[in-house]
């Protein structure tokens, strides 16, 4: 510990602490933007965090400067304040401030530092640098006008996927964030994760919204049904001031009913039933000597990674389609038949905590007699949206259940494919009572859970079978594994790979965490949110008296009345799809 | 993505291996590619993101940062004209504007017969013998509008010739 005064005030602090943090430890906020989680990101380029040391020259960046023994600091200084005032006009000068239309709005730290500074946005008037728009991907958009160049985004592009996309380019009053050559990330290898999004401080990177798709299927007369992940009941409450970690299942449906979704179901259906097709597909493939380590492919970001980094290893993936494509497949398929739909007037909308099912959606792979499965894609922020513009007060809402007609039922097991491990743990209970007749005695297989980014292993003892798996979350985590298998020196059967660290509870399309805008919750909310969003999930399996895929009655009808059995020949043509390797930096005409 | 052949590729990669205990080896393998290519096009920059692990947005904004790196082929005379303030107080805009006028290319660009590119330099350090102009390497002092005309017919020759 060391001696410091803030405001003249003796404080003793721990050591090495930066002055932003420091001061946080001693109840000051020092109003900062581009500084990010514990230094994440820290190039201390926005000079928003400005204040006064006594005997430094001139005024220091709080986010990067050390405190020492018996340092003076002073915040509420004019000179500080005024200084900081100055830093957000001059990024609002070149800023473009439309912030009605930006869908940043109410999660923006710039307007957030703008407002508590009192910077006026006509303070410096000149030029704007040029802007660089991207619309063409379909996860993500890029809008350069709104950037103010803290490098969070490049930062977690390196850290949680290893793959760094984005970088800065040209210089001074030119310079600006792009993947290379100011492509669009539909033309570099961006895995379209969303992780960036995440941490934007600003509108500059955004989902790509399908809010005005869904709207105009609703035009269009379409019989309109909305499928919701696991993840987003984890999430969503969070847009509604829900301390994190809350479930808010029953008025999530409650809302979307009200949105009118003529059906509202669970994709746990879906996930019950991948776990079927996923659990059948890895017994095939132990019993008859297939290609090993199989790899979960219910993350479009993973297949996304896959198909331009690891082309060679395509076949170590599941053929399995995802689940919330399965479960369009059978909604445009047996449920429209069931209820004497043409294919063709039914509209799947999904509901995620993802921005690359923007992209797994349109995928051609995943068209079923030039059917898409599914048809737009919104995530957990895109339907609080819908839900604050329709007026729904949304902790008025009473809790509703799903709808029941075919697809109602869900197990436990599918509940915990939002969070990291959950696949394998739904797998290997299915995989445990079709290799013994048995339900794997304690349900819960500890050894698999968890949040470090880092790989967890286990092996399973199934009649004396030892099954090898693995999990990792984020591409990062992943590679080792994946340079493994290229090397023949994977001792796995099954592995789970999931494209955001921590699995889907921390997808691209979940609420915004930014403790700026958090102030219930604990100063370390950005090392706590993931454990606490995947407890809600767990809390839910738990809840469930039906804990395992195979035991969902609606899924047993299903193959009894439909499918016949899992891998059979319309399994196959409804559920299970194809990769193919994808050149990073494609030639662009 | 145009592929390089196998010796360009090789060629890259032997650069790379130069530089391979370097603690920051990334200025050095792009001064290197630049001085032997001239030039280095992303498919280059992605060669030598594979050997060094640097990412291509890195080594991209590293190429676009600095001018003396360039994306596009150069052509075989670099007009170089100096636009530092005391180059430019000394008339140097008109300077290029005129090579612009008899070369039709802007700052930045190569002509249509590969023979020249005309960059905008900021101060070169010659501030003694403004407004100053540099080809390929040759230094031309208190360059006037009237001597460009010349100067491009005489590399123009020079070119013939060889």
């Amino acid at each position: 510990m060391i001696n410091i005064k803030i405001e003249g005030i003796s404080y003793q602090v721990e050591e090495g602490l930066t002055i932003l943090e420091a001061a946080r430890s001693c109840g000051y906020e020092i109003p900062s933007l581009c500084a990010f989680n514990h230094g994440e990101c820290n190039q201390g380029s926005c000079r928003v965090c400005l204040v006064e040391v006594v005997g430094a020259r001139g005024l220091v960046a709080s986010c990067v400067y050390p405190v020492h023994e018996g340092m003076e600091i002073l915040i509420s200084t004019p000179k500080a304040t005024q200084a900081r005032r100055r830093s957000v006009e001059l990024l609002l000068s070149n800023h473009n401030k439309n912030c009605q239309q930006c869908d940043k709005n109410g999660k923006c730290e710039l307007l957030h530092v703008a407002t508590i500074t009192g910077a006026r946005d006509d303070a410096f008037k000149g030029e704007h640098s040029p802007t660089h728009l991207d619309y063409l991907a379909p996860g993500l958009v890029r809008d350069t006008s709104k950037c103010i160049l803290c490098g969070r985004c490049i930062a977690r592009c390196k850290n949680a996927q290893g793959l760094g996309i984005l970088g800065f380019e040209n210089r001074g009053f030119n310079t600006f964030v792009s993947p290379a050559e100011d492509r669009s990330f539909a033309d570099s290898p961006c895995i379209q994760c969303g992780q960036c999004v995440n941490v934007c401080p600003t509108g500059a990177l955004m989902e790509h919204s399908e809010i005005a798709k869904v709207d105009q299927a609703f035009k269009e007369g379409k019989h309109v049904i909305v499928q919701a992940a696991p993840a987003v009941r984890a999430a969503l409450g969070e847009e509604f001031d829900y301390p994190i970690g809350t479930p808010v299942t029953g008025k999530m449906i409650a809302a979307l009913r009200r949105l009118g979704f003529e059906r509202v179901y669970d994709v746990n259906f879906g996930a019950d039933l991948t776990i079927m097709e996923e659990g059948s597909e890895l017994l095939q493939r132990l019993q008859n000597g297939g290609t090993l380590p199989m790899i979960t492919s219910c993350s479009p970001g993973w297949v996304n990674y896959a198909e331009y980094q690891y082309g060679d290893l395509l076949d170590h993936l599941s053929s399995c389609k995802s689940p919330h494509q399965m479960q369009g497949a059978i909604i445009k398929s047996y449920w429209a038949k069931q209820n004497g739909y043409d294919p063709k007037d039914v509209f799947v909308v999904s509901v995620m905590p993802c921005v690359a099912k923007k992209f797994e959606k349109q995928r051609d792979q995943l068209k079923v007699d030039e059917n898409y499965d599914v048809d737009a894609v919104i995530t957990t922020r895109e339907l609080a949206k819908m839900i604050k513009r329709s007026g729904i007060r949304f902790d008025r809402l009473p809790d509703e259940d799903w709808d029941q007609d075919i697809m109602g039922d869900y197990s436990g097991a599918g509940v915990i494919f939002g969070v990291t491990g959950g696949v394998m743990e739904a797998a290997l209970r299915t995989v445990y009572y079709k290799l013994t007749g048995q339900e794997y005695g304690r349900i819960a297989f500890d050894e698999v859970r968890g949040h470090d980014a880092g790989i967890r292993e286990a092996t399973i003892d199934i009649n004396g079978l030892e099954v090898k798996v693995a999990i990792a979350s984020g591409m990062k985590s992943a590679k080792p594994l994946l340079d493994d298998i290229r090397n023949n020196k994977s001792p796995y059967h099954f592995i789970e790979i999931m494209g955001c660290p921590g699995g889907c509870i921390n997808g691209g399309g979940q609420p915004y965490v930014k403790p700026c805008f958090l102030p219930n919750e604990d100063d370390n909310i950005l090392d706590t949110y993931k454990e606490k969003r995947a407890k809600a999930l767990y809390s839910e399996d738990e809840r469930q008296i039906v804990r395992q895929s195979h035991n969902n009655p609606q899924i047993i009808e299903l193959y009894d009345k439909y499918l016949k059995e899992p891998n059979s020949h319309l399994a196959h043509k409804l559920l299970h799809t194809t990769y193919a390797s994808r050149e990073g930096f494609n030639e662009i005409k | 993505m145009a592929k390089l052949n196998v010796q360009a590729v090789q060629k890259i990669k032997d650069i790379c291996e130069r530089y391979k205990d370097e603690k920051t080896p990334l200025m050095m393998i792009l001064h290197d590619i630049q001085h032997e290519y001239g030039y280095i096009p992303l498919e280059v920059q992605e060669i030598v993101s594979q050997e060094t692990g640097i990412t291509v947005a890195e080594i991209y904004g590293v190429v676009t940062f600095y001018s003396f790196f360039s994306l596009k082929p150069k052509g075989k005379y670099v007009i170089g004209c100096c636009l530092g303030t005391a180059c430019y107080v000394k008339g140097a805009q008109q300077v290029i504007d005129k090579f612009q006028e008899i070369l039709h290319i802007a700052p930045g660009e190569t002509s249509e017969d590969g023979l020249f590119t005309l960059d905008a330099l900021r101060c070169i350090g010659a501030c003694g013998i403004a407004p100053a102009v540099s080809i390929n390497g040759t230094v031309y002092p208190k360059m006037e509008v009237s001597q460009v005309p010349k100067i491009i017919e005489q590399y123009r020759k020079d070119a013939e010739v060889a």
